[in-house]
């Protein structure tokens, strides 16, 4: 199960480890990716603390942890390969695994439906 | 910018229905990118050849005896001396010696001028320009009437060829012609803003659609502003607002030697005073950075030893080199020779970077024999 935030970033659970990335809603706002700037491993990020910065050929933009955790693992794949990002910014191109501190902080989240209908207003 | 007070090019739904992202630019709803993105959009302009709708930008004739005196008065470098057929860049200056426009004048005959300037600067220069023309010279204001078009890249010569212009037809760089294409009259000059072999159209605006249609038809593909600045800045290019403005003197842009303030020193036209009394204050220079990461405008260029030395004018990730690179303004008495390390201040981080010859991207083509 997905959540989103109303910054775009998603996570999702899986045997107790969060995976957090950008949605591909912003990954297309952006367009071409060309850099990202990822967090540090080992690290507790709180929930809205800068994760880091992704730039495309226009624009750069801060990403946030859309929960509390400290940085278990970070997708390198992503240094030498940005453009993964546009490719598959929701799969493939997951940005950092999380320690989950609250399996309940997910919750405050939006699900995929009401990410679609934020995303629709 | 409410999107209702911005103005569209004839060609809009055109752009929607190629997939285009539409954002606003100098006052005018305008596609950055179509489908594919900046970056395919980029190589296709260095490899094959691009069509950027360039309605936007402001046309004036002047036109009247002596044209060529008074322009010559009224502009930084020389007009006098241009030759019928060719184009000639140049600077609309204050009295300051600041930018109020970079633009490319066109000599139509012994008394008749074509400009090309910015759109965000059109009424302002309109109104410096006829305020200092006398009574003898007409001054018209093209711009709402006139359609442009440019063609970039180094097919753009075939796909001309397979609209039945003949390659011995073509003008030279920086010269043009009148020709007609799919039956539609374009005045066609061989000049550009990419670095490449390419040719700029100005048609009748109800005609545009029909000549975008005809060159993306023989192999061009629709390019959007986004790859228009990225290509721009590989050749170092200034862009109005960014590398020029009224507080910025085209000897601090790097175009000092061809104002020729002393091999003609009784040349005498407005802004000249203040450039032959004034110092620059700071010096364009193009910075490699040493990796993906750019720079944005306004960011603060530090020496290798830590000394605010300057600030960044245009910054993007360069496709062609596949760094980030940067332009900058570094303030007189700072060190801005070839191969001096710099740092970028760009907020959690320092950037590393070279200051490098400009331009970064050497290879193009728009010199090329045909």
């Amino acid at each position: 199960m997905k959540y989103y935030t109303e910054e775009h970033e998603w996570v999702e659970v899986k045997d107790g480890v969060a995976y957090v990335g950008i949605s591909q809603h912003a990954a297309d706002e952006l367009g071409d990716i060309t850099y990202i700037e990822l967090p540090q491993e080992g690290e507790f990020y709180g929930s809205g603390d800068t994760l880091g910065v992704v730039e495309s050929v226009k624009a750069a933009s801060d990403f946030y942890a859309p929960i509390s955790g400290k940085v278990l693992a970070i997708n390198t794949d992503l240094e030498d390969n940005p453009e993964l990002l546009n490719e598959s910014a929701e799969d493939e191109a997951w940005i950092c695994q999380l320690d989950l501190e609250n399996a309940n902080d997910v919750k405050d989240l939006m699900d995929e439906d009401a990410y679609a209908e934020f995303l629709g207003d | 910018m409410e999107n209702s007070t911005l103005r569209e090019t004839p060609l809009k739904s055109v752009h929607i229905s190629l997939g285009a992202k539409m954002v606003p630019f100098a006052g005018w709803e305008m596609p950055v990118q179509y489908g594919d993105g900046i970056i395919a959009e980029h190589r296709r302009t260095r490899e094959a050849a691009s069509l950027f709708d360039i309605c936007h930008m402001g046309e004036f004739e002047i036109d009247g005896p002596g044209a060529a005196e008074e322009l010559d008065r009224l502009l930084a470098r020389p007009v006098a001396d241009q030759k019928i057929g060719s184009c000639r860049y140049n600077f609309l200056l204050n009295d300051q010696g600041g930018v109020m426009d970079d633009l490319i004048v066109y000599r139509i005959d012994e008394e008749c001028f074509f400009l090309v300037v910015n759109a965000a600067t059109i009424a302002s220069d309109a109104e410096q320009i006829k305020k200092n023309l006398s009574d003898a010279i007409e001054f018209d204001d093209l711009s709402d009437n006139t359609g442009k078009l440019d063609l970039q890249g180094p097919d753009s010569a075939r796909i001309l060829e397979k609209l039945g212009i003949d390659t011995s037809f073509l003008p030279a760089y920086y010269h043009w012609t009148e020709v007609e294409i799919a039956g539609i009259s374009c005045l066609m000059s061989r000049t550009g803003y990419t670095g490449e072999l390419g040719f700029e159209f100005y048609v009748d605006a109800e005609q545009v659609e029909l000549l975008w249609n005809a060159l993306l038809e023989n192999g061009a593909s629709p390019a959007g502003l986004g790859a228009r600045d990225t290509l721009r800045l590989e050749m170092g290019y200034p862009l109005y607002g960014h590398e020029m403005d009224t507080a910025t003197t085209p000897i601090e842009a790097g175009f000092g030697k061809m104002l020729k303030l002393d091999e003609l020193p009784e040349r005498d036209f407005i802004g000249s005073a203040a450039l032959r009394a004034g110092t620059p204050s700071k010096t364009l220079v193009g910075i490699k950075l040493d990796g993906r990461r750019a720079a944005r405008e306004h960011t603060e260029v530090y020496s290798a030893s830590g000394e605010l030395i300057g600030q960044v004018s245009s910054g993007a990730f360069s496709p062609s080199l596949e760094c980030a690179i940067a332009m900058a303004y570094i303030n007189t008495g700072a060190i801005s020779k070839p191969g001096t390390k710099v740092l970028l201040n760009v907020g959690r981080n320092m950037l590393e970077g070279s200051i490098v010859p400009l331009p970064f991207y050497p290879g193009g083509t728009a010199r090329i024999k045909l």
